[in-house]
């Protein structure tokens, strides 16, 4: 019997079902295999439809982590094994090291003694960063990670004596954590479908061919060209952008659901891209523009009134090389006029679906449905992406259920 | 309680290369009277700790002062019972922020503003340590742990079970005479998981029978919510018959236009309470307490939605009126009771068009209040003629965007084999009578031609209206009245505005689910509900261990109010967000602290400075903006105060930090609670400090506010006004005081925000009454 509670996946789910339920008086664990908490949205620029900060709602949920005496947290750290049944599962950590202490401070000397450039996982690799970093600027925990894999042990030996004693130590090694706990919650989220498995739209080919996640990051102030939206191959600025929707979701060969948040994100994109300069033009391919319900019809509606924002019915079925350099061009059936449809942009940008983490890293003990999304059973409960594909309003709330079925759980089993 | 202080500067990180750390000291010591000061270079280190732990004990200090990295960064170490622990970053906002470029033209010059600025935080942060207490945790007593659920839906039907089988007595209240609400009216459901090609029974079934079973549930059905008294923890519940009037309504106040009279002038009170009582005859007054109320500790809103009606010249170009042209609703009830025949003639249909979408050509939008669930539904309506009729049914769905999101696409897709089922993209232009049925023109059609087609019955996927619309369904006695404030900014919805927080609402203690939040499936609404339960019964666990409920759970402290000076001017009752005050007859305030947010708006509106909190209060801020030193002979040397809203705009600041961008250092950084809490007399204050001008931080007001108190932020820059009055009238140019919004991500805008307000106070010049 133990009555405390695990959540798999430090994303926004995991944070809302961690916080929500150690606030109902519950011990909380959290495992993260990140180096910092906040998942997927900790990388998106803004949120649809309110085009506001995800970094203001992260800071209020560390808040709420930082002062809560009943959550722990591991970052670096993958569920090893779990034993056990409802009330009472045994659950083995691995956590990873992080090569500094927590008495490191982030204070930016170990960074500078840094000389090797690695591109930034953060960064979907557009920029570079060092061995010794944080790895974003709001990142929680504020301790670096020293990065042992990709620098020769001198480079080590240089950012250590950079830094105070004690605050770097890349003697630390990996540890095992045992937890006893009566429930779990499932929040290990998603990732970008690969888009190089989507022949036809030619990703690796093109420069200027790039993901939405990507454009997330371009957009951002504190992403790799500091906020400010340009092309890859010549860092120059976008006159026509094409949207490429259902870049593998509602699609047998890939994902065979909708993964109900690219478009949204497309009309979000396009009010970053409007942000930056009112002139230029967005193309988006789509098969049906899934903005249901008040908000987001809206939201949408509000883009339609722009008369550079052209919407084309028909799904992308190749990309060509562009006349002018460094541009492509769009091939797409047109689906209402039949036939073929041509849209050169300077810069694509591919709508790619979410698939669930557990389509390709699965928890052990942990039971998973065909496309890797997770499937509940007694003590154990799914929230967030991990269960469905969901946008951040829908995965707040399951995982606001999630956390009272954990307690549930627990107060079941005490009778 | 006097006060014996520690400071403790971390030299690290550049701190100790930006200022004179042993002047600080001193500083400390002498001038600010601190028992101890010491400086460590590894201060947050084992050591580091032990050394302040050391000190605590020996020296007996109740007080300590950290002056090193982010105020944002959290050491359990130095959470040590009975001390009051304060923070400055003298990294961030000094030493990283402040760097003097190698060009400078005087870095002497440079330097020595470096260290006036660290010379007053570190006197700010003793000052804030002398006069702040550590708050004292309210715990409620005796606090109910019953739940109200009003609604007998699916979602209100969860949220009882939910809280039932988390230990919580419910009180399960419907109005009409049968649980079950709209899912009751199902002929079958959309199924909520694989395999999704075929319909499921309602699931609602069991879940009244689950209701009906459990004994922790009492069912009301016929019976309407009269009026919700009290607070979190203890709310007074008077039920009623439904549909009937009652003494325990919630009374109504007067709205903004009724308090005035024909030609625009505001009534005088007595007026304005003769109005009241007439509009409100027959109730007891709000604060009357039902000697047979029921007592529970938190509600659940589950209230659901009604059926958009649309109105009889709506929709004329799809024949909205013809009896062969009815809604989805009308055409679930003519499932429910068996193969679907028309209501005009009684035949039996064999060919039905759904409309998704009713603007043409002109507008791809689905109907008013529609979502996923209308183009769901009528993917399922288009199944049951089928099973009605496999032979020769045929349903046409006609759609400009089918909304069939996530995993839903495999029910769609599920119907795409049908060959009875047809689903055309296009823009449906004209239906009009036909033979004894319609006749369907859609245009621009996937097809690439115009489809038209003979129908025996058109159905409209119409919307979802949410209860919240047109009643306040949870009747709350409170001074602010009986509903939800601000609702029309959602279309009625009893929507929160914040997508990290979807459960938030303006009144403590209740939450929504289900269909009065927004247009949701079964699924969604079974999920909803059981996140709304949860919501509920946390915000019972805060009011017994005394603490706030989101967003600052981890305050203990409660707003306390000096009332021999209160001047019943009614700003605190009328401005909190959250309603969390009531008053008596003369308009004296009534604090329920378990509906207290601590954003401390009443603070801030309150113009006899009564209202404070322990560790935040008119004195503890006011204080330190008199211990700012002000030079008074050297011009080069104005000093301004900036709030900022420490959520949001601060730790923006701390990443320009980190990014190593400067603003001028002739500013002094003071994070608050919220704008809202920035109380006028502070800038009086300041002003009459000699300082030239103050800047306020906060987050974006309007529509799509992101102040996490709703309105704080907006209400600081309607006191703006007040402010600029006060300026003038003491000679002094309004500009002197701004307030700017800026979003948490926005680090890159904020030194120009800085500057350019420093920049147009040096064109000023000093404060007049600098000096004085």
């Amino acid at each position: 019997m133990s009555d405390s509670i695990l959540v798999i996946g430090g994303g926004f789910s995991g944070i809302t079902a961690a916080v929500e339920a150690a606030e109902m008086g519950y011990d909380v664990y959290l495992v993260e295999k990140e180096s910092y908490l906040g998942g997927r949205v900790a990388q998106l620029n803004k949120y649809f439809p309110k085009i506001c900060p995800p970094t203001c709602g992260l800071e209020m949920n560390f808040r709420r982590i930082k002062t809560n005496p009943r959550i722990t947290f591991y970052t670096m750290a993958d569920v090893e094994s779990v034993a056990g049944s409802a009330g009472d599962f045994m659950v083995s950590l691995k956590v990873r090291p992080r090569g500094t202490t927590p008495q490191c401070t982030s204070c930016k000397a170990g960074e500078a003694a840094a000389t090797t450039e690695i591109p930034n996982e953060f960064n979907f690799g557009m920029n570079t960063r060092k061995a010794l970093y944080l790895p974003h600027p709001m990142a929680y925990p504020h301790q670096c990670v020293l990065d042992m894999q990709n620098v020769d042990t001198s480079e080590i030996e240089a950012i250590k004596s950079a830094m105070p004693a004690g605050h770097v130590d890349p003697s630390q090694s990996e540890q095992t954590v045992s937890l006893s706990v009566g429930a779990i919650i499932v929040a290990t989220g998603w990732k970008p479908y690969d888009p190089n498995k989507i022949d036809n739209l030619k990703f690796s080919q093109y420069e200027n061919v790039i993901t939405n996640m990507m454009m997330e990051r371009l957009a951002s102030p504190s992403g790799p060209t500091e906020g400010k939206i340009v092309r890859p191959s010549d860092n120059e600025e976008p006159k026509t952008v094409g949207f490429v929707q259902c870049a593998g979701s509602r699609d047998e060969n890939h994902l065979g659901y909708c993964s109900y948040i690219c478009c949204m994100a497309t009309l979000k994109q396009i009010t970053y891209l409007r942000e930056q300069s009112p002139d230029i033009e967005a193309y988006v391919f789509y098969i049906d523009i899934r903005s249901p319900g008040r908000k987001y019809e809206n939201f949408y509606k509000k883009l339609k009134d722009d008369e550079k924002v052209h919407f084309i019915k028909g799904k992308v079925a190749d990309i060509l090389p562009g006349s002018a350099p460094g541009s492509v061009k769009l091939v797409a059936e047109d689906t209402v006029g039949g036939g073929k449809k041509e849209q050169e942009v300077d810069m694509a940008v591919l709508a790619t679906g979410m698939q669930p983490t557990g389509a390709e890293t699965r928890v052990p003990g942990i039971d998973y449905d065909d496309d890797g999304f997770v499937v509940p059973k007694d003590g154990i409960i799914a929230c967030g992406c991990a269960m469905r594909p969901i946008d951040v309003v829908s995965s707040a709330q399951s995982a606001t259920a999630a956390a009272l079925k954990a307690v549930q759980t627990l107060v079941r089993r005490a009778g | 309680m006097s006060k014996k202080i520690g400071l403790y500067i971390y030299t690290g990180d550049g701190v100790a290369d930006a200022v004179d750390v042993d002047k600080l000291l001193e500083l400390a010591t002498g001038e600010m009277g601190a028992a101890v000061a010491k400086k460590h270079d590894d201060l947050y280190s084992p050591e580091g700790f032990a050394m302040i732990k050391a000190d605590v004990e020996a020296e007996e200090l109740n007080a300590i002062a950290i002056a090193g990295v982010s105020i944002r960064y959290d050491y359990k170490e130095l959470h040590i019972p009975g001390v009051y622990v304060e923070k400055t970053s003298l990294r961030e906002m000094v030493a990283w922020s402040h760097q003097i470029p190698e060009d400078a033209e005087d870095p002497e010059k440079e330097k020595e503003h470096v260290q006036e600025l660290a010379e007053d935080y570190i006197r700010m942060a003793i000052t804030r340590c002398q006069k702040a207490e550590l708050p004292e945790p309210d715990k409620m007593e005796d606090a109910n742990e019953d739940i109200l659920v009003i609604g007998g839906g699916v979602s209100g039907l969860t949220a009882a079970i939910e809280a039932a089988e988390a230990g919580h007595k419910v009180l399960l209240v419907e109005r009409e005479p049968e649980l079950g609400g709209f899912a009751a009216k199902l002929r079958k459901q959309i199924p909520l998981g694989p395999d999704y090609s075929s319909l499921m029974d309602p699931v609602v079934d069991e879940l009244i029978g689950k209701v009906n079973a459990n004994a922790a549930i009492e069912v009301h059905t016929g019976t309407e919510v009269a009026r919700i008294g009290g607070v979190p923890g203890a709310f007074r519940v008077s039920l009623k018959e439904a549909g009937t009037k009652s003494e325990w309504d919630a009374p109504v106040p007067l709205t903004d236009e009724e308090k005035l009279d024909e030609n625009g002038n505001e009534l005088s009170a007595d007026d304005q309470k003769k109005l009241y009582d007439e509009k409100n005859e027959g109730r007891h007054d709000y604060m009357e307490e039902d000697p047979d109320a029921k007592i529970v500790g938190a509600v659940v809103l589950a209230s659901g939605w009604k059926p958009y009606e649309p109105a009889e010249d709506e929709f004329t170009h799809l024949a909205w009126g013809n009896p062969n042209v009815i809604t989805n609703v009308q055409f679930e009830e003519l499932a429910k009771e068996g193969k679907v025949k028309r209501p005009s003639d009684g035949k039996e249909v064999k060919s039905v068009a759904f409309i998704l979408s009713p603007g043409g050509k002109d507008d791809d939008a689905d109907f008013p209040y529609a979502g996923a669930v209308t183009s769901l539904t009528a993917l399922k309506q288009a199944k049951y003629l089928r099973e009605d009729q496999p032979e020769d049914g045929k349903a046409y769905v006609f759609y400009q965007h089918l909304r069939a999101v996530g995993t839903y696409e495999y029910f769609y897709k599920s119907l795409q084999d049908d060959p009875g089922i047809f689903l055309a993209k296009g823009a449906v232009t004209e239906v009009k009578p036909a033979g004894d049925g319609m006749n369907v023109t859609v245009e621009n059609t996937i097809l690439g031609d115009d489809v038209n087609v003979d129908v025996d019955l058109v159905v409209l996927a119409t919307g979802m209206v949410p209860t919240t619309r047109d009643e306040a369904v949870v009747n709350l006695a409170y001074r602010q009245g009986p509903a939800f404030r601000d609702l029309d900014l959602f279309g009625g919805y009893c929507d929160s505005n914040f997508i990290c927080f979807p459960y938030e609402t303006r009144r403590t203690g209740i939450y929504a689910a289900g269909g009065v939040r927004r247009c949701m499936t079964i699924e969604e609404s079974i999920e909803d509900a059981t996140g709304a339960t949860l919501k509920a019964i946390q915000s019972v666990v805060a009011a017994e261990e005394g603490h706030a409920v989101h967003p600052r759970t981890w305050d203990f402290d409660f707003p306390d109010f000096y009332f021999q000076r209160c001047t019943q001017c009614k700003r605190c009752t009328e401005e909190c967000p959250f309603g969390a005050l009531d008053d008596d007859e003369k308009g004296t305030p009534k604090p329920n602290p378990t509906r207290c947010r601590r954003c401390g708006t009443c603070m801030g509106a309150c113009p006899e400075r009564i209202i404070g909190f322990k560790d935040y209060n008119i004195d503890v801020v006011g204080s330190m903006i008199k211990a700012i030193e002000v030079p008074d002979d050297d011009d080069d040397k104005l000093r301004m105060v900036c709030f900022v809203c420490e959520n949001d705009a601060y730790p923006a600041l701390e990443n320009c930090a980190r990014k190593g961008l400067s603003w001028s250092p002739l500013v002094r950084i003071i994070p608050v609670r919220c704008l809202g809490s920035v109380n006028v007399s502070w800038i009086k204050d300041a002003m009459s400090s000699g300082l030239d001008g103050a800047l306020l931080l906060g987050c974006k007001f309007g529509d799509e506010y992101q102040c996490h108190f709703v309105k704080g932020s907006e209400l600081a820059n309607k006191r703006m006004d007040n402010v600029a009055e006060s300026l003038n009238s003491l000679g002094m140019e309004p500009e002197r005081v701004r307030l700017v919004q800026v979003a948490i991500d926005e680090y890159d805008k904020v030194p120009e925000i800085i500057n350019s307000f420093v920049d147009d106070v040096l064109e000023m010049g000093p404060n007049p009454f600098k000096g004085w």
